[in-house]
């Protein structure tokens, strides 16, 4: 019955806002048409590979030209995983019997994981480091180190992560990143500014700081969600 | 053309459903998999209307991280959804410690 009120509820809303958007033509344009010099849009499709040779616009404006909101972004997934932490990291003591939720997974899991682990790892630092050519990024690519990290805890009981490794590897990819934000501010007066030679479009070695930028957020996430996925797994039953 | 229609409007039935069926499942783990579904569902709908940064962080974080993370918290609480809570019900210990002694 809840069940059922929950779902006309929805249907109610759903109505009401399909009323209101019907208007509205599915897919179509409303930022102004691309080809007219003016709209936003249009500055950024244009310029971006002539002034900062980034074949990936997205990345480009999340970088570049809103790059304190990303500061901003990796800052708030920050105060998540420590708030997490703080809440339910337990610390093993000596001599304390270690009792694990998961039980031991078949030796074909085991073996397969092992396998897929390294190429998983691979995929993650590809899609960060080439976050300025291909689709993808900073956090996409630690989202993807993320999931190997949790395959392995998943297969072996007794893997572990150091949790003072992950902290330094954080710390070390925020630092550069507020570093990189200052550098800026020091040579040409502007947080974050585009101080290094772009290159040429299309090269792995182009767009000034952006590629280090998406280098330093990829480690900071991959750091970040196995910490969290990690403490996670390893909260014991109080029962 | 067509075909492509078709796929859309396929996908989007099995979307909807399994939107359907994460509301109404009283057993939690196959609504948290039926959640994984429409990430899923959404990751390759965000692919065709040409978003393939949404569609990668779509997949990594949807289908993987929030189904685990939320796998992990109902092997810490409890797997059925119950109508009524048990912090809800404080004679219902005492009732049963009283069945148990009969």
């Amino acid at each position: 019955m809840k069940k059922l009120l929950v779902i006309l509820l929805l249907a109610v809303v759903a109505y009401s806002l399909g009323t209101a958007l019907m208007s509205v033509k599915f897919g179509e344009n409303r930022l102004g048409n691309v080809q007219d010099e003016g709209t936003v849009s249009a500055f950024y499709l244009n310029n971006t590979p002539e002034k900062l040779s980034v074949a990936n616009v997205v990345t480009a404006i999340v970088v570049n030209y809103r790059g304190f909101d990303t500061l901003g972004e990796v800052s708030v997934l920050f105060l998540a995983a420590m708030g997490l932490g703080s809440i339910l990291y337990h610390r093993h003591k000596e001599g304390e019997e270690e009792e694990a939720i998961l039980k031991p997974s078949s030796q074909l899991i085991q073996a397969g994981s092992k396998l897929i682990f390294p190429a998983i790892l691979v995929l993650g630092a590809y899609v960060f480091i080439h976050g300025h050519l291909t689709p993808g990024g900073g956090f996409q690519g630690g989202a993807i180190i993320a999931t190997g990290f949790l395959l392995m805890m998943m297969a072996y009981k007794d893997y572990k992560v150091s949790h003072k490794v992950l902290t330094w590897v954080e710390s070390i990819a925020g630092v550069t990143f507020a570093g990189i934000g200052m550098w800026g501010l020091i040579v040409s007066q502007s947080f974050l500014e585009n101080t290094l030679p772009i290159g040429a479009l299309n090269n792995l070695f182009s767009g000034g700081i952006i590629p280090i930028i998406y280098i330093a957020v990829g480690f900071k996430v991959a750091a970040e969600l196995t910490g969290v996925l990690d403490t996670l797994l390893n909260i014991k039953d109080k029962h | 053309m067509m075909f492509n229609v078709i796929v859309i409007l396929v996908l989007a039935i099995i979307l909807l459903a399994a939107a359907v069926y994460a509301v109404a499942q009283k057993d939690l783990l196959y609504a948290v998999l039926a959640t994984g579904v429409i990430s899923l569902i959404l990751s390759v709908f965000f692919f065709i209307m040409q978003a393939p940064d949404v569609a990668l962080t779509e997949a990594a974080i949807g289908i993987a991280l929030t189904t685990i993370i939320f796998i992990i918290t109902i092997r810490n609480t409890s797997r059925r959804e119950d109508e009524v809570p048990v912090e809800h019900e404080p004679d219902r210990v005492e009732k049963e410690s009283k069945i148990i002694k009969q």
